[in-house]
Order: C-alpha cells, then sequence, then structure tokens
C-alpha cells in the first residue's frame, strides 16, 4: 500500500539519481535525460497527478543537485512537460516509436531552452555534442514507457 | 479514474504561474545573487540524493580495493616506498632552501611567508552539466571550507570552491568559462590571465601583445595576484600561439596541468590560514 503511494515519487528519484550520477568522460556526455523521460511518462500516462506542478517542482531540486542558477531547469522542465500534459489524449494513441519522436522533439526543446537561458546568464558557446541526449533520450523511452508502463499496472495506480 | 477532464488550476494557468515563477528566481538569484546563504541549507538538503548517486562507484572501488591480489600490493608498496625516498631526499633540499629564504627575508625586511594550512579532500561527483565544469568535494563548512578558497591536485591548481554546503561543496574548475586566474610565465614573470574555455583541457590567454616573450611549452605559475590564489602554483602550459598580425592581440592557448578530467584526491588550501570570508570573489567573475 505504501509503495503504491509513493511510486512515482520514488521514480523521480532514481532519475535524479541516474542523472547525476557519475560516468565516465567518454558516456557523460551520451547521457539522455532521465528525469525529463519519467516526468514524461508520467504526464502522459496520470496528468492528474504529474504535470506543470511537479515538474517544476523536480526542476528546482536539478537546478541545486547540477549547480545552475535556481529556476533554469525548473523553467524548462515546466514548458516541455506542459506540452505533454496538454496533448496526452492524442499522444497516448500515438504507436511508441511516434511518442519516441515526439519526446525527442520536446527533449531537443529542453536541452536549448537550458542552453538559452544559461548562454543569457554566460557566455557559453553552442556544441553539438549538447544535444547528444535528444538522441538518447529518443532511443531509451520505448524501453522507460514499457517499463513505468508495468510498474503503473502491477500497482494499479491512477 | 478521471483522466478525460483535469480538475483544479487549468494548465496554462500553472504553466504561467511556473515560468513566472522560475524567471523570477533565475533573475533573484544570478542578478542579485540571492541564494548565496540559502544554498548552503539547500545543499544539504538534497546531498542525500549526491550521496545516494554516489553509492555505486564507491562501492565499485571498494570491491575492487578488496580484490587486490598479494603480488600487486608488494609491487605498490615498494613503488610507495621508493616515491617516499625520493620526495624525502627533495624535502630536505627544499627546509634548507627555505631557511635561506627566510634568512634572506629577514635581511631585506620583508615578511617571513608562513607556511599554509593544508587539508585532503575526495572527489564526490562531477557534474554532468556540459555548460559549467564543477566537481562536489567531501569537504564543507564544518571544516572550515570557505568561499573562493584554491583548489589544487598533485600537479597543479584545479579551481576554486563556489559552494559551501555543510559537508560537501562545490569546485569551479578553472577551465570554466566564467573563471579566469591571473598568472605569470615561470621564465620571464611576464603576467597574463589564463581564463576557461569551456573544454577541460584548454585555457585561452586573453589580451597578449604580439611582442610579448612567450614560447611554446612555457610554464604558467599562479601569480597571487587577485588575492584568491597563493602565489607559484603550476597552471597551466602554453600549447599553441598564432601571431596573426591583423588581430588586435595574440591568440594564446595553454593545457592545465592538473589533470582536470582524472581528479580523484584534491588538496584545500588556507592561504595566510585565515579562515575568514575576508578574500573572497575578484577571481571569480571577470
Amino acid at each position: 500500500m505504501k509503495l503504491r503511494n509513493n511510486a512515482i515519487g520514488l521514480s523521480i528519484i532514481v532519475a535524479l539519481v541516474l542523472q547525476i550520477m557519475p560516468m565516465p568522460s567518454i558516456v557523460e556526455q551520451y547521457r539522455p535525460d532521465w528525469v525529463f523521460l519519467v516526468l514524461g511518462y508520467w504526464a502522459l500516462a496520470l496528468p492528474e497527478r504529474v504535470n506543470v506542478g511537479v515538474a517544476c517542482f523536480v526542476g528546482l531540486i536539478l537546478d541545486i543537485l547540477l549547480g545552475t542558477s535556481i529556476g533554469v531547469h525548473s523553467f524548462a522542465m515546466s514548458l516541455s512537460v506542459f506540452v505533454l500534459a496538454a496533448n496526452y489524449q492524442r499522444l497516448r494513441n500515438y504507436s511508441v516509436w511516434q511518442q519516441a519522436v515526439v519526446i525527442g522533439i520536446l527533449c531537443a526543446l529542453y536541452n536549448l531552452v537550458v542552453f538559452w537561458l544559461i548562454h543569457l546568464l554566460t557566455d557559453i558557446y553552442f556544441i553539438l555534442t549538447y544535444m547528444w541526449p535528444v538522441v538518447t533520450s529518443m532511443v531509451i523511452w520505448p524501453w522507460i514507457f514499457w517499463l513505468l508502463r508495468r510498474v503503473r499496472r502491477q500497482l494499479h495506480l491512477s | 479514474m478521471n483522466s478525460i477532464f483535469l480538475r483544479g488550476p487549468s494548465l496554462q494557468i500553472k504553466l504561467v504561474f511556473a515560468l513566472a515563477m522560475s524567471a523570477s528566481l533565475i533573475v533573484f538569484d544570478h542578478v542579485y545573487d540571492g541564494f548565496a546563504t540559502t544554498r548552503v541549507y539547500l545543499n544539504s538538503v538534497v546531498s542525500p540524493i549526491q550521496y545516494l548517486a554516489n553509492l555505486p562507484s564507491e562501492m565499485l572501488n571498494a570491491s575492487a580495493s578488496r580484490l587486490v591480489s598479494h603480488q600487486q600490493l608488494v609491487e605498490e608498496n615498494a613503488e610507495l616506498q621508493h616515491n617516499a625516498v625520493v620526495l624525502n631526499g627533495k624535502l630536505q633540499r627544499y627546509i634548507l632552501l627555505q631557511e635561506e629564504n627566510d634568512r634572506l627575508r629577514r635581511l631585506l625586511n620583508t615578511p617571513v611567508r608562513g607556511d599554509i594550512r593544508k587539508e585532503v579532500a575526495e572527489l564526490m561527483a562531477v557534474d554532468n552539466n556540459p555548460y559549467s565544469h564543477q566537481i562536489v568535494i567531501d569537504r564543507g563548512a564544518i571544516q572550515g571550507v570557505y568561499e573562493g578558497q584554491p583548489v589544487i591536485d598533485d600537479k597543479g591548481i584545479v579551481g576554486q570552491i563556489m559552494q559551501v554546503g555543510s559537508t560537501n561543496s562545490r569546485v569551479l574548475l578553472i577551465s570554466d568559462v566564467t573563471h579566469a586566474i591571473p598568472v605569470r610565465v615561470a621564465r620571464n614573470n611576464i603576467r597574463m590571465i589564463a581564463s576557461g574555455s569551456g573544454s577541460l583541457d584548454d585555457l585561452i590567454i586573453q589580451h597578449v601583445p604580439h611582442s610579448a616573450d612567450i614560447q611554446e611549452g612555457d610554464l604558467l605559475l599562479s601569480s597571487g595576484l587577485g588575492n584568491v590564489f597563493p602565489e607559484g602554483y603550476p597552471v597551466a602550459r602554453i600549447t599553441s600561439i598564432v601571431r596573426d598580425e591583423g588581430r588586435p592581440f595574440a591568440q594564446v592557448n595553454a593545457a592545465p596541468v592538473a589533470q582536470l578530467d582524472r581528479l580523484k584526491y584534491l588538496l584545500l588550501l588556507w592561504p595566510n590560514n585565515l579562515v575568514g570570508p575576508e578574500q573572497q570573489n575578484s577571481g571569480l567573475e571577470q
């Protein structure tokens, strides 16, 4: 019963851990946006429980963990999760691969918004490797989708 | 289950609210630096997640150190003993030189340089934020770490403390785009400023006149100007000089001496043994 109530929170914490876990610098740039993927799944599956508010809050935690100016990730995260939560009825009817493409596009939006905001604050330059997470997130989405759907059905979350 | 119609305030209102809040937080944090004191608590609140994320690599390290063969240990021990003898030999010379230097300084009536308090810290996490180069170390305010404190490794300067938590703190590396460090050429004491480029193995030396006497391979030491980094620690080695007369300055690049991509043990310095907020920033933002 307890697990049922905390499953969403736990999955988000696991995503946060995966997001900040130290990795060798070769693998580093290919790290998918775990937090965005998990929030994206819940926003599609249970939009009345996970939507812009949760995204904004998790974005703030991400800001503290990553050491960026507070507000950068919450801005980008709320924006991309909003698109998912606003169109969940349409997106649910897509096949998993079509969803993956949509997730990839939103992931690009998320990464670009983070880049633009930080670009406004400091003078960083755009390098194409910043966009690798878009590709890896897209590839990993079907598996995240399958895993979290099993969790949701097993625990009868609604 | 009611997933056809959403209850509560509509999504658009939530979005506008979230975006407005994030934007004002960014302005509050970045422009007014309003979270400077709260960050300590915020970092402490989220530090369990950091410890959790660090766990797998620590477990790997622990099991790896358990599974070392006797042969390897003997070899390592021999090598360390060899190193200790060599270093001690050098140290004898160093003590002699230091005493001589102190005597000469006393003769010249200049203040004698004291020893600097040092403490070893260990790397906890490397930020995967590709836009800025920061690492997290396992020392914090409890151990007397303060903002703007210099951090070095066994080769050279690594960076400076950017945010302090109670048990961990965040180091801004010298290769970060917002970081710059005053340096001088070891060979002839020409003063320059080495700014980070955003790439771990490259620093940009700005505003170097074409006529400056520098060569590829020159070692750059910290100059001690700016009162953040103590004088005389190795920073970088010059890798390329492009003297294009069409440009106002020569383009000079240097590679950091410290191995920024494979840090493990770091050394925190307390210049002048002072633990206090007096000697901050100046190097942090150019």
